[in-house]
């Protein structure tokens, strides 16, 4: 078995009294779409939050690439190669989408402590965001407002920033929430694409496109791994099917 | 309605035509007063570096227009009594020299910007507002109670600053240094906005989050920020001791930190040149209504009010018919 990528071990998070997550353990390897899901408040954000760097976690450890990340600041967490997403859009809605793509470039070269030149005259940094907007089909929106782009184009921007980090590793909160059935085709067929760049650790909501996409699936509940494993003995499990009572896998 | 570009050119050759019109018509006066908006518009313009693009509200840059003015008054006082300004280890003297004064200005209102910025850049939201206006009064009362520098009273330099090659004692001449400098600054802050830095900058005040996620550290951008925006106050405020040939402990007061904010909000958040209209319109106003008062900051808020209601823009936004940026 190759080497995973990024590993979780034990992953433990107190709210007071409450356990949002308790001892979750999981890794993504090369290549491979994992996907998370669980019903609502199962501790999918936070576990999200704890891996990317927003939450500190009260035990338990994360590694990428074998190095121990589990306290390391946010932006190191991404300088060292982890690519997220955001549930909610949290993009610069001011700004140009080529603008929120040269961030990325920006952060990925971590270069901004230059005070004088234009930024979009760096044609490295604007061919590197150019890129990614060609990859996610945004291109031809480059100098749009990003406050006016359709929610589903605001998704694809999302993943056009993660992509201009070059990461080790993809981390999607819910990228297809919100999003119309024509949008989540145009969306799941571009994971397929991201995948051979950088395997996906995927929190998502929508069960077809977890099938569609995941080579493996870890379910949340109440903040416990119930199971882990490929997408048929998900849908077997009995547990599983226990914990979305109601709902048809 | 016009372009953005075309009005910041009609306001910059406004402001640089009417002293020259107040000039050969022999009216000193006016003069002055275009110097005290070009002087205020620098020290908005410094504010805006913060509060316009860095998003943050700061109640305390009366702070660093008052080191800058208190560098003038300081080094011009010892200067102006012969009397040096430090003997140990190594000997001091006050200075005349307006380039001398401007870069000490500079560099300790940028230290203190660094200094104010390590401690209150870690909170947000109304407690940064509250920890810079509390910088601002500790500033304000340090300036009153210390007497060695005129205390309460503040500081009369009797004769202006000089500058090589120019009398600045000519109203006119004195003004052209100051729009000069405005001038270059604006330039600057221009290019800034466009920069790499102005672009992680502008994407902090909006989404910090994000900023963190593609591996940069909004903290230290704000940071720079605020140093950056210190280090123009602080020169505004140079430049304004000079223009009064008086320094004293209200350039540290509250008031003038709001009122720099106010110069921002009327002229319209977010735009380079805004605060430059903003402060122009405060001194015309200040002038055209100063005869009836105390009464003239119940106008002054009135004006506030209407255009924080109304017109979000500001000045800008009326003009230009955009409401923000």
């Amino acid at each position: 078995m190759m080497r995973p990528v990024l590993q979780v071990e034990g992953l433990t998070r107190r709210f007071g009294a409450l356990i949002a997550n308790d001892d979750v353990t999981l890794d993504l390897r090369p290549r491979e779409v994992h996907a998370v899901i669980g019903p609502n408040g199962a501790g999918k954000s936070t576990l999200i939050a704890q891996i990317c760097g927003g939450l500190k976690s009260d035990a338990g450890s994360i590694r990428l690439l074998g190095q121990d990340i589990t306290h390391e600041t946010t932006k190191n967490r991404a300088r060292l190669g982890l690519g997220r997403t955001f549930q909610i859009s949290s993009l610069a809605s001011e700004d140009t989408v080529l603008q929120n793509a040269m961030l990325g470039a920006l952060g990925a070269k971590s270069r901004p402590w230059q005070f004088f030149l234009p930024v979009l005259g760096d044609k490295n940094l604007r061919d590197h965001a150019e890129n990614a907007l060609r990859r996610v089909d945004l291109i031809d929106f480059a100098d749009k407002r990003t406050g006016e782009l359709s929610h589903g184009q605001r998704r694809q921007l999302e993943v056009a920033v993660a992509l201009t980090l070059e990461p080790k590793v993809f981390i999607l909160d819910e990228p297809m929430a919100g999003l119309s059935a024509e949008g989540t085709q145009l969306l799941t067929d571009l994971l397929r694409d991201l995948r051979n760049q950088a395997p996906i650790l995927l929190v998502e909501h929508d069960m077809d496109v977890v099938f569609k996409l995941a080579d493996r699936i870890t379910v949340l509940d109440y903040g416990r791994v119930i199971a882990t494993g490929s997408v048929e003995d998900i849908r077997k499990n009995p547990i599983v099917q226990r914990a979305y009572l109601g709902e048809n896998l | 309605m016009i372009s953005e570009k075309a009005l910041n050119a009609i306001l910059m050759s406004l402001l640089f035509c009417v002293p020259l019109w107040a000039w050969v018509s022999d009216e000193p006066f006016t003069i002055t007063l275009a110097t005290r908006a070009v002087i205020f518009a620098l020290a908005a313009v410094g504010l805006n570096v913060a509060l316009g693009l860095g998003g943050l509200v700061s109640l305390g840059h009366a702070v660093f227009f008052g080191i800058g003015g208190y560098a003038m008054g300081i080094l011009a006082f010892h200067a102006q009594t012969y009397s040096p300004l430090m003997e140990w280890p190594f000997t001091i003297s006050g200075t005349k020299l307006m380039p001398v004064i401007w870069l000490m200005a500079i560099l300790f209102s940028g230290a203190a910007a660094f200094i104010i910025g390590l401690l209150s850049l870690r909170t947000t939201g109304v407690y940064f507002i509250m920890i810079t206006l509390a910088f601002g009064q500790m500033f304000f009362f340090f300036a009153i109670s210390w007497p060695a520098y005129g205390g309460e009273d503040g500081l009369s330099i009797y004769i202006r600053n000089s500058f090589p090659g120019m009398n600045t004692l000519d109203p006119i001449q004195f003004f052209g240094i100051c729009f000069a400098i405005l001038s270059l600054v604006l330039w600057l802050n221009v290019r800034l906005v466009k920069s790499p830095f102005g672009l992680a900058l502008n994407a902090a005040r909006q989404s910090s989050e994000r900023v963190e996620a593609v591996g940069l550290d909004p903290f230290r951008l704000r940071l720079i920020a605020l140093v950056i925006s210190g280090m123009i106050c602080g020169l505004a405020g140079a430049l304004f001791a000079d223009l009064n040939r008086f320094v004293s402990p209200t350039m540290f007061s509250w008031q003038m930190s709001g009122e720099l904010i106010v110069f921002i909000v009327l002229g319209g958040l977010g735009r380079t040149f805004g605060p430059v209209a903003g402060a122009t319109l405060f001194v015309v106003l200040e002038h055209a209504l100063g005869g009836i008062g105390e009464y003239f900051l119940f106008f002054l808020g009135l004006l506030l009010l209407v255009v924080v209601l109304f017109a979000r823009g500001g000045l800008y936004g009326i003009i230009t018919g955009r409401a923000d940026r």
